[in-house]
Parts: structure tokens; C-alpha cells; sequence
């Protein structure tokens, strides 16, 4: 009888505490916002500089809701099974609301069904391949996509530069560096009206670092002007091998180039090397941008980069879109995700497509002594 | 393809192989006494560039210096983990150690991570090696000659030294047996702590070769060269010295001539490195200038 009635006490007990889980479930302490960023590495740099835009955003702006916003931040070491697995992580483990990431297309191409199958809600920062955000509705993104920046820099070649002939070096390992490096050459085919403009193509992998036998090439082709999309390591390093064997032509990037690794691996090799990217402090777009740039430099003491102010923008926007929907709940917060609209960002104003896709500007920047300078800005059409 | 674009991947192919040769050697002299595939070989060959290039940037050391100490401090550090790692582990089944090499891997690695953190770091670019060389219409550095040479050279000193020394002899006699070698008389341990010192030396020589070749130095970029350095070692005959050398020249050889040949199937020389280790493994298990099999108690 006795082991009976403590049977049931256990069990009323046991009920009790399931209720008041349940009760303090449904009304949050906390918001958690989970972040997956490649802070080890060949994406180092730019899972860092993005990490540093998070938090100095989460320093301006700490709660919502009432809440304090607690930041989950998981290496994805950037390595594409370690990123599903950092949001099987913060989905299972630290239940986060909502997620921000990641620098590299690859990483949040393998992330994002993770997160659509637990139907919590991801802003993408960086990841520029189309197929990030395409049949994955809980997918968005705060810039501008590949096609674009693939015709940004193919006209900017054609255009500015007068290039007639390109050849192109692709890290075949990276669905952002394959991605770019197809559309610049279906641009630049279209814009010299030359089905054989692209007089070279060839590839390699993260973390290769003999590049003379596909420069060599590059070189016999002898191309007015190389693409190579790559990690800025990579291409820092690509770049130095060209020019000892004597390949004087310009060299064009994306965005990845934009880390102080490029220089500083390059040093004066790298010098003249154009790139297209989101944002330069040198062209500030709105009033935020110059809020942010003022915040940047008194935390940091230098000169904001365009990874910084992505996940500056991209944590406001997460804020923006929890307030809106006035709960903390991931799909609520989706839904309102879905609808950002004219949200006034440091990298400009940002309206999500109905793939979850920002249009925005983008800016040509060049290695001039050692820091890199603003040369053109690109307006989409 | 025309000559010269041959006569320039040659060139290529000889600095790259070189590089790959360098690191062979430790693969195999290991091999060689201990039958231990030394999977923390490419982890030594990281740190090695590590110490290079905080002599430098930290101590302010010239970069003679430098370099020099970073061979001896990595030499050092081979004998410290064959200490800690393996030899206690002389007697246990050979698998035993096997894993316990990865682990070290593994944890000097990730200790790298910690240590040095994970953007990369770019390594000391003195001019002197920069010197652009134009031989006809091929253009090279003068590291290309550098590297090559210096991997001939170190191989003569290193077959003197095997062959013509009491050490030598000692780590001769460690390979066919260690209890009879003890038996007449050879110090077996000091013998493996030699070899264990030549090889990481010849991975820092290695190491800071590539650094002053390719620039940028990160905790992960043992992995790569460590697995490509295990295959040309394999490929040219495991435990066989002259066979790593030539596994190595022939491997870097094989990737610079895929791509030159077949630019489109450049991003797969990763995969072809590894097709040309299981098909050596399936045709010639051991290796092109491999010795017997032979059965050791």
C-alpha cells in the first residue's frame, strides 16, 4: 500500500514539473538567437568579421520584447558536415528561435534543410549562391545573390577595364566559387558577344597551394583579364604564384576576397586586384550605415568591413522581424522574416524577394597600397 | 602544348615534388624502424612553420636564426611525442600505436587551433628568395632551384648518415630486430629517438620551404601535404628512402602534369593522388623501389 501512494506521489510530482515546464516554455525568459559561422578554418576570416558585426549589434541593441536576446554562437569550422551539424545542434540542443549564418554558400547550402525540417527561421549574412534560398522557405538573406555579382564584375571587366578575353580559375570545391564563376562567364559572353571570350577555364580546391600548373595555363592562353572566386587565402596565395610567373594581367575576384588576410598573405602581388563586395565604408548608403561605421570604429578602433556590417544588419533584422511578430515563436517569426520590407540597414536598404533574396548594390573595390579602395559602385537594374 | 609550357610544368613539377620528397622521408624512415605509419607527421610539419614564424614575428629573430631553430625545436618535439606517444606503447599490438599516432594528430591539430588560432598567418617572404629568373621564356623564382637542391643534398647527407654512421648502423640493426639489436648491444630507444629527430627535421626543413613558397600558414594545413606525403612515400616503396624521394617527385610530378594536360579535371588532383595509391596498394603493395616483404617476429 505504502509503495502504492508514494508511486502516485512520484507520479503527481512528476506531473507538477511537467506543468511548469510547460508553463515556462510557453512565456520565454530569453530570446536565443543561434549562430553559425565558420570561425576556424579556410573561412576564418570571414566567420570572424561577421561574428564581430553580431555582437557589436547585440551590444546596441540587447533586448526585445522585453527580453534579453542571448547569443549561441557554434563553429562550423568551415566545413560543410560540421555546418548541419552545428544546426542540428542549436535547433536540438539550445533551442533557439531563430538563427543567423553562415559566411560560405556550401555551409548554409548544407545547414538550411536542417533548419527548414525544425522549422526555425535562418538570415544568411553572405552566402551568395542562389541555391540557398530556393525551396527553402525558411531561408532569407540579407544580400544580393550570385547572378548579379557574377554580371557586376563581368561588366565591370568589359566596361571599365576593356577587357575583350577572360579566363577563368574556380575553386571547384565551392558551390559560391562554381556558382560565380558561371555566371560571370555567361555575362561576360553575353556583354562582348563572343561565344569564345572565355579563353580559359580550369579549377582547384580549398586549401590547394600549387597553383602553377593551372597557371601556366592561364598564362598560355594568354586572357586580357582571370577570374578566380576564390577564399581570400586561396586567392592570396593564387595571385603570388602568378605573378612570379610573370602574369601581369589584372586579376578579379567576389566578395570572399574582402579579409586583411588577402593583403597581408599577398603583400604586393595582390596590389591592383579588383573585387566586387556588398559595402564600403567609403560609400555609405543610409543613415545606418553611418551609425554603424561611428560604432565600429569606437569598438574596434579600424575601418568596418563588409562582413561586420552583414551581421550587424542581419541581427537587426532578426530583431526587427521578432518584434513584428510579437511572440518569440520560430515560425511566427518566419512568417514576419518573409515580409521585411524598405528595413533600413548599414549595407542599405533591404526588401526580401519572394525567394528570401535582398537586392542591393554592389561596390568594386581595388588593393591600392595595401588597403582596399572604392572604385565603382553598381546599382542593380 | 608547346615546349616551353612543358619545360615550365617540368619546373614546376620539380619544386612541387621536391617539397612532397622532403616530407616523404619522414614518413619512411619511421616506417622503416618502427613498421608505425607516423600519421602526426603533417601535424610536425604545421608546428615547425609555427616556430619559424614566431622566431620571427614574436622574438624578432633574423630569419637565419629563425629557421634554425625551428628545425632543431621540431626535432625536439619528435622526440618528445615519440617519448610520450610511443614508446610506451613498444610492445602492443602495431595497431595500437597506429591510433595512437592519430590521436596526436588529432590533438596537435586542434592544440594548434587553440594556440595559434584559426585565421591564417603569413610567413616571412625574405627577397633573396623571391629573385624572378628567366630562362628563355620559362620564368621561375629563385626558390624553384632552392627547394630541389636542397632535397638532393639533404638526401646525400641522410644516406651517409644511414649507411656510414654507428648510428646509422644502430637504426639499421633496430630495423630487422629489436631484441637481437639489443642483444648485441645496439641503445634500440636512442636509435628510434634519432630517427624520430631526423625525421621532423627534415619535416621543419620542409615546413618553412613551404611556408617561403607558399605564404600563408593555418593549424589545418598539415592534413593535405601529411596525407600526400604518406602516398609518395608509399608509392615509391615504404621504408625505402630513395623510394620516398622519387614517390615524391613522381607524385608531384602526376598532379602539375593532369592539370597542364587536362585543365577541365584540374579540381580533382586530390583524386588522383588517392587512385594512384590504391592502385599502387592492389598492383605493387610494396611500392616501386620497395624491399620483400619480410616477416618479422
Amino acid at each position: 500500500m505504502i509503495s502504492h501512494r508514494r508511486l502516485v506521489t512520484c507520479l503527481v510530482l512528476l506531473i507538477m514539473v511537467n506543468l511548469v515546464g510547460v508553463a515556462t516554455a510557453a512565456t520565454p525568459t530569453e530570446v536565443r538567437i543561434g549562430v553559425y559561422e565558420p570561425m576556424t578554418g579556410a573561412m576564418a576570416a570571414g566567420g570572424q568579421m561577421t561574428w564581430e558585426g553580431i555582437e557589436l549589434a547585440q551590444k546596441q541593441r540587447p533586448n526585445v520584447l522585453g527580453l534579453p536576446v542571448r547569443l549561441i554562437l557554434v563553429d562550423n569550422r568551415s566545413d560543410k558536415v560540421e555546418a548541419a551539424t552545428a544546426v542540428t545542434r542549436l535547433v536540438q540542443k539550445d533551442k533557439v528561435h531563430a538563427i543567423i549564418g553562415s559566411y560560405g554558400s556550401a555551409l548554409s547550402m548544407s545547414g538550411g534543410p536542417v533548419a527548414q525540417q525544425a522549422k526555425v527561421p535562418v538570415m544568411g549574412c553572405s552566402p551568395t549562391n542562389p541555391l540557398v534560398t530556393i525551396g527553402n522557405d525558411y531561408y532569407f538573406r540579407a544580400c544580393f545573390i550570385d547572378p548579379f555579382q557574377g554580371r557586376v564584375m563581368a561588366q565591370f571587366a568589359f566596361e571599365k577595364l576593356g577587357a575583350k578575353t577572360a579566363a577563368i580559375i574556380q575553386d571547384v570545391a565551392q558551390d559560391y566559387s562554381v556558382g560565380l564563376a558561371n555566371f560571370f562567364r555567361e555575362a561576360f559572353i553575353e556583354l562582348t558577344g563572343d561565344p569564345k571570350a572565355i579563353v580559359g577555364f580550369t579549377s582547384y580546391q580549398t586549401g590547394d597551394r600549387d597553383f602553377t600548373a593551372q597557371l601556366t595555363y592561364v598564362a598560355n592562353a594568354k586572357p586580357d583579364v582571370v577570374f578566380a572566386p576564390g577564399y581570400y587565402a586561396d586567392a592570396a596565395v593564387l595571385v603570388t604564384q602568378a605573378r612570379s610567373l610573370g602574369l601581369a594581367m589584372p586579376f578579379l575576384g567576389g566578395d570572399t576576397l574582402e579579409a586583411p588576410e588577402f593583403i597581408e598573405i599577398g603583400g604586393k602581388d595582390v596590389e591592383g586586384v579588383y573585387f566586387s563586395t556588398h559595402y564600403s565604408a567609403d560609400a555609405p548608403i543610409t543613415p545606418a550605415s553611418e551609425e554603424f561605421v561611428a560604432l565600429y570604429k569606437s569598438e574596434f578602433n579600424k575601418q568596418p568591413n563588409t562582413f561586420a556590417a552583414l551581421g550587424y544588419d542581419c541581427y537587426m533584422l532578426v530583431l526587427d522581424a521578432i518584434e513584428k511578430a510579437g511572440v518569440v515563436d520560430p515560425v511566427a517569426i518566419r512568417d514576419t522574416m518573409a515580409k521585411t520590407k524598405d528595413f533600413v540597414g548599414a549595407t542599405g536598404i533591404i526588401t526580401l524577394d519572394a525567394n528570401g533574396d535582398a537586392t542591393k548594390s554592389a561596390v568594386v573595390l581595388q588593393v591600392q597600397n595595401g588597403e582596399f579602395k572604392l572604385v565603382d559602385v553598381v546599382h542593380p537594374r | 602544348m608547346t615546349l616551353e609550357i612543358l619545360m615550365q610544368n617540368i619546373a614546376n613539377g620539380i619544386t612541387l615534388g621536391s617539397l612532397y620528397a622532403l616530407l616523404a622521408i619522414g614518413y619512411t624512415m619511421v616506417y622503416g624502424i618502427l613498421r608505425l605509419i607516423n600519421f602526426a607527421h603533417g601535424e610536425i610539419f604545421m608546428i615547425s612553420t609555427y616556430f619559424a614564424f614566431y622566431g620571427i614575428a614574436i622574438f624578432a629573430l633574423p630569419w637565419q636564426l629563425s629557421f634554425v631553430m625551428a628545425i632543431a625545436l621540431t626535432a625536439l618535439l619528435g622526440v618528445v611525442i615519440e617519448r610520450a606517444a610511443y614508446r610506451p606503447l613498444r610492445d602492443a599490438p602495431r595497431i595500437s600505436a597506429l591510433i595512437s599516432a592519430i590521436g596526436v594528430s588529432f590533438l596537435m591539430a586542434n592544440l594548434g587551433l587553440v594556440i595559434f588560432g584559426g585565421r591564417p598567418k603569413t610567413f616571412f617572404r625574405p627577397q633573396l628568395f623571391q629573385i624572378p629568373i628567366q630562362l628563355g621564356r620559362i620564368r621561375v623564382v629563385a626558390l624553384f632551384f632552392i627547394i630541389p637542391v636542397l632535397t638532393v643534398v639533404l638526401l646525400a647527407i641522410l644516406n651517409y648518415i644511414v649507411y656510414k654512421t654507428k648510428i646509422g648502423l644502430a637504426m639499421r640493426a633496430a630495423q630487422w630486430d629489436f631484441d637481437v639489436a639489443r642483444l648485441m648491444g645496439v641503445e634500440v630507444d636512442r636509435a628510434i629517438s634519432v630517427t624520430f629527430a631526423i625525421g621532423s627535421a627534415l619535416a621543419a626543413i620542409g615546413g618553412i620551404m613551404w611556408g617561403l613558397r607558399f605564404v600563408e600558414i593555418n593549424p589545418n594545413m598539415g592534413l593535405f601535404p601529411g596525407l600526400k606525403c604518406f602516398i609518395a612515400a608509399v608509392f615509391g616503396g615504404i621504408g625505402n628512402i630513395a623510394g620516398a624521394v622519387l614517390g615524391g617527385f613522381l607524385l608531384g610530378f602526376g598532379e602539375i602534369m593532369l592539370v597542364a594536360f587536362l585543365p577541365g579535371l584540374a579540381g580533382y588532383r586530390d583524386a588522383f593522388a588517392f587512385v594512384l595509391l590504391i592502385l599502387m596498394l592492389l598492383f605493387r603493395p610494396t611500392g616501386l623501389l620497395g624491399e620483400k616483404q619480410r616477416v618479422r617476429t
